[in-house]
Order: structure tokens, then sequence, then C-alpha cells
């Protein structure tokens, strides 16, 4: 990464959820969903933001576009703290970071049509009127891969695919600098994904657009991205430049994400060794003590439990949050 | 090996608002004892049904099995009475579906529901029946038996749930396992245990499997043969290899080139498939893959191919020889 401008800047950024019991709904505890992670994100690259279900991720990115308000931690973009913000200066903000979400059926108004969907940001932030809608958001469609004469069509009218292509126009309609892809294609059969993923990287080149793209499809991640996220349990365990993260991964969690995947290829299958991690997900109501992956660790010492691993750049650009990460080469990769 | 199912010319519909849909239409595959078959396609290619419909386990209505026979233990499954049919489900096939939050009943616990068939099936008293649910919850690896039994489902997690599935379908050593995208509701890393556990299983009680999904990587490293499924009929089979290695039919191809791979250095733009598959309201006169091929001739517009042979142990539904761009008779 030479000279890369940030956009985006997390710092300590937490979400807990309060979990309310009884007749006056005393707070009992908390659903730590993100704790304390910093990041930052650089101006056209696509970071993506991997992790099994129930890791944060989701509401990492929602966190980030204030869609929930956070505990503590600060959203810096263009030099605001979006944390801060309030009312106008907030609404304006939002212009700039846009969201896809991942159900193409819950995310669309059943009861608006094309034009009402896309058109409704153009509207909303004054950029349209009349007639004009109606042209930019048929300009839109066509941007997507999307027939302009379908603007007066109603959702369930298309299928998935195209679906998702209604929320990709409305989420470029005010030509935002940063869109967050909360798993854009999670929710689509294998052979439209990558026609989806076709559309993001062809768009970004176009309109010059930086993603932060959420998804615990392993493979697609290292397709579209420029650096990747590792995710557990609320908390980052490793980032780095993908290529380095796939082939060189540090974290044994990584390692035992990455050895999980299964590759379409039964010679590669049959001689395969993978590493097993057993157990599950431990409830982020009550996470284990210091390090939280380690009560599934194959690495896991003392010190694990005592003491939560610091969040270190062991190599340049690349981050690691594991006492023993030096020890990680130990298990067999793949 | 013996042959232990073997269906043909299966064919299903399902009565809609908007038509009847023709979603399994004149399907045929045999399973060899012990052998691991993966049914793979997309959602609404028929893989589900065609095999739920050999055990007709489909809603009827609005689902109707219109023809075709599934030989079983030289008995035709589609003509049994409800009776007999009832004694082959669970004994000697048994079922994995895919959710396994609402596959249990969430009112009994889980004890109860494994000794159910052992009880039914194999004429086990109370107390037979809970020490051989121990057995096989500790024969799926999940701890503390005895005390998890009286567990019910919400307690137990995810992949502790498919675990237990899984266990409650092998309880009366059924000679078929049909698992019906078992994985998919999982996280990766308890997908990896979750096969692993069914490999072991595999080579310690040799059942036969048949396995359901849209994931050609967990097929690759499981199924012996594979059935490549698309609009209601088999558009290729042959051995696994063979399929990942030389595949024939242009839809296998597009889906395995759409597919990034995490073993292979390479940041190409993927091939993607384009358009969307039909929903088939009558049986089409031309191949269903037609307006998304870009091998397509004349040919393929007048007459649907049928599986034809291409090589040794594999066939495929297509008028073009994909490697050559010579016609199929």
């Amino acid at each position: 990464m030479t000279a890369a401008e940030t956009i985006l800047k997390v710092e300590n950024l937490k979400m807990y959820f309060p979990i309310k019991r009884g007749v006056i709904q005393r707070t009992v505890g908390y659903v730590h969903a993100v704790d304390d992670i910093s990041f930052e994100v650089y101006k056209g690259e696509t970071l993506g933001l991997v992790g099994e279900s129930g890791c944060g991720k989701t509401t990492a990115g929602r966190t980030i576009l204030q869609l929930y308000p956070a505990t503590e931690g600060k959203v810096i973009f263009q030099g605001k703290d979006l944390i801060k913000l309030r009312g106008e200066e907030m609404r304006l903000m939002r212009r700039q970071i846009q969201m896809i979400f991942q159900d193409p059926y819950a995310s669309l108004n059943p009861r608006m049509t094309v034009e009402q969907i896309v058109g409704e940001p153009l509207v909303i932030h004054g950029l349209a009127r009349g007639s004009e809608i109606r042209e930019r958001v048929k300009e839109l469609l066509t941007m997507v891969g999307l027939n302009p004469a379908y603007v007066d069509r109603y959702p369930h009218e298309f299928s998935g695919g195209q679906r998702q292509r209604i929320g990709v126009a409305r989420s470029i309609a005010l030509e935002p600098a940063l869109i967050v892809c909360d798993e854009p294609i999670s929710a689509l059969d294998v052979s439209i994904q990558a026609q989806v993923v076709n559309l993001l990287e062809d768009l970004q080149k176009e309109l010059g657009l930086t993603y932060v793209f959420i998804a615990h499809d392993l493979s697609m991640v290292r397709h579209i991205s420029t650096r990747v996220i590792v995710m557990y349990l609320g908390v980052f365990v490793e980032l780095a430049d993908r290529k380095v993260l796939y082939d060189n991964p540090l974290h044994p969690y990584t390692i035992g994400l990455l050895s999980a995947v299964p590759i379409p290829d039964p010679f590669v299958e049959e001689k395969r060794e993978r590493i097993i991690l057993e157990g599950d997900v431990p409830s982020p109501i009550n996470p284990p003590s210091g390090c939280r992956f380690r009560t599934r660790c194959p690495l896991a010492q003392q010190l694990c439990a005592d003491q939560r691993p610091e969040w270190k750049e062991v190599e340049p650009e690349h981050f690691v949050a594991c006492h023993y990460w030096y020890n990680s080469k130990s298990l067999k990769r793949r | 090996m013996a042959e232990l199912l073997n269906v043909k010319d299966l064919e299903t519909r399902f009565r809609t608002q908007e038509g009847v849909v023709h979603a399994v239409n004149g399907v045929s595959f045999k399973l060899n004892e012990g052998e691991t078959l993966g049914i793979v396609g997309e959602s609404g290619c028929g893989k589900s049904v065609s095999v739920l419909s050999t055990l007709r386990l489909i809603p009827m209505p609005p689902g109707d099995i219109v023809g075709g026979t599934v030989d079983f233990q030289g008995k035709d499954l589609l003509k049994l009475s409800p009776e007999e049919l009832r004694r082959v489900r669970g004994a000697q096939i048994g079922f994995v579906f895919q959710d396994p939050m609402t596959s249990f009943n969430p009112v009994h616990t889980i004890g109860r529901q494994l000794m159910e068939p052992l009880e039914i099936h194999l004429g086990m008293n109370k107390q037979q029946a809970w020490d051989r649910a121990v057995e096989l919850l500790g024969m799926v690896q999940i701890p503390n038996a005895s005390d998890r039994m009286k567990d019910y489902p919400h307690q137990f997690s995810g992949g502790m749930r498919q675990r237990a599935m899984i266990a409650m379908a092998l309880s009366c050593s059924p000679q078929v396992l049909i698992a019906d995208e078992p994985t998919t509701a999982l996280d990766v890393t308890i997908q990896a245990q979750i096969i692993d556990l069914v490999k072991s299983l595999r080579d310690e009680l040799g059942m036969a499997i048949i396995w359901i999904t849209h994931d050609l990587g967990v097929v690759a490293g499981l199924a012996e043969r594979v059935n490549v499924m698309y609009a209601g009929y088999i558009v290729e089979e042959s051995k696994v290899k063979d399929i990942y290695q030389t595949p024939e039919h242009p839809y296998t191809l597009g889906l395995l080139k759409s597919l990034p791979r995490l073993d292979m250095e390479e940041k190409k733009r993927l091939v993607s498939i384009e358009g969307v598959p039909p929903v088939l309201f009558k049986i089409p006169k031309f191949c269903p893959f037609v307006s998304r091929c870009t091998y397509r001739i004349e040919k393929c517009l007048q007459a649907n191919p049928p599986l034809l042979p291409v090589g040794k142990d594999h066939k495929a539904a297509c008028w073009v020889n994909t490697r050559t761009g010579e016609v199929r008779q």
C-alpha cells in the first residue's frame, strides 16, 4: 500500500447491546457484539471483513453508518467524528456513505416501484425533481445492468439477482464515496453471485468507489478484496493484505478457517489435511477471559486466559491479535 | 457393488397459483451399496424434490408425483401403502434435513426424539432405547451424552443439533442416508466438523449416502459420483473426478468457472453465467439452458437433448461437444 489516503478511520469502536429483563426492564447484561476494534479504510480499496455468524461483522458495518448508536469509540470520516454528528450534518454525511443489504427480499419495500425505491435518496437529498428523477433512475438502472424500461415495476417482478442490482442502484444514486456491502451475495445462487460481484467491481472502477465488503465466504472475499480483516466474537484477530492473509495467515483462527473451506476439486480435497477447530463459538454475552478464541485454539496456554492479546503489527501492514502468533506456523496449512 | 436404489423417469409437479410447475422432469439415477452420490444444483433445480419424491416426502397437494418408479429391495416405493412406506422411512432410509432448528420438535427432549424411532422401528423397550440413544449421541461426538439426553433442542447449538439429527438418522442402521443440504445453515468451521464426522461414520458403518447440496466444494471432498441438475433435469452425471476435471455440460463448466478458488492465485474477472434459471410451466421442447448458454446452436432450440454418453461412466445432456464443438446425434 503506497501512500494510501485514509477515507475512514475507526478508533476503539464498541457496540454493546443491553439485555433487559423483568417488568421494569432492568439491564441484566450486555451482548458484546463489537468490542474495541480499530482500523482504517483506504480510498479506492475494497476492505473485506470476514467471520462466522455472530462474530459482529454486520454490527460493525452498521455501527460505522450510525445505524446503531455506538457504545464507545470514534468513526472519523472526512475529518468529522460521525458518532458526534446530529441532525442536518449527519444527513449530509449519509450522502457519502451508503449501504447494500444482504437480503434483497427484505431490503426493498414491496409497495414501491423501482423508480420510487431508487429515486427516494434523490428526493430526500433534493438532488432531482420531477422528470429528472425518472431520467436519473433510468440511467442508474442501465449502469447496474437492468433494462431502464423496468422503472415502473415492483420488486416482486424481479429475481433475487435483479433485486440486488436494484439495491446497488439505490446505493450509488447519491454518488457516495464509501459503500458498506453487508453480505451482498450470500442470499444469491452461485451462478448469480459472480454476476453481482462483477458488477460491483465494474462500478468501483467506473465511479472510484471504496467498499467495505462484509461476507462469510472466504473465497469470494479473497477474490474481491484489497485487504482483509478476520473477526471472531466481536474482536479483530487478523488484518493483512489479501495475498498475505491467504498465503501466510498467522492467527490460529484464520488458519483454521481457511482450512475449513472446501475446494471444488476432488484431487486437492483428497490430499488435504484439515485442521478441524473443535467446539462452538462461545456466547458474546459472557465471552471468555483473555483471548476470545482460546476455548477453541490448538495453541492456547495459560497466558491466553489471563491476558487479552494486543493488536500488534507483526509485519508491515500485517496485524495479529495472538500471544503465540510466531508458533502458528507449526499448524499444518490447508 | 450391488444396486440399492434405482430411480427411473421420476416426474414431480407442483400446482401453484401461476400454473403447474414442472419441478422434476424424468430423472433417473442409481445408488449402489456403500456409495456416496452427490446431487448438485442451484435453488429450484429440483435436487431436493427429486430425492424427497422417492419417499413421497413432498407435500401432496400441491405436489404430485406423476410418473416414474423407485426400486428399493425389489419394491416400488411409489406404490407402497402408507403403512409399508413408514417401515422404510427412518428405518432403512435415514434423513438429515437442512435446518436443524426446525427439524426437531421443540417441546420434546432430544433424548425422547432419539428414542422414538428405536422403539417404533426396532421394538426396543424404554431402557434399551435410552441406552442406545446415549450410545448414538456419543458416536456423533456429543460430550456428556447421558446428561444432554434431557436437553431440549434449543439448548443445543446449530452444529450439535445437526449431530443429533445425524444420530437420529443413523439410529436404525439404515442402508441409505439422505442428507438434504445438511451443512448449508452452518458456519464453515462447523461444516468441516460435520463433514469429517459423516466421513468417519461412513467408513465405520458402510451406509450409502445421497448428499444434496449447492456447494461444489463440499461434493468434491465427499462424493464418488455426482449428478448435476438444472431446471428439473439431470444435465450431467459422472464420477466425481471427471466432473471437475473434464466437465462436459456448459452449465457445469459455467458453475466451475464462476467460483473463485482458495487454492489458486488469480485476480481475474469471474466468469458469470448470464440470466437466470427458468421456471418451467410446461415441458420445454428445447434445451432449458439454451437462453444462458454460450455454446448454443440451432438444434438446441429444436429439441431438448437427452443424457448422452460422453465418456466412460460419464453422461451429459448437450447437443454440442463442448471440447471439440462437434454436434452430437
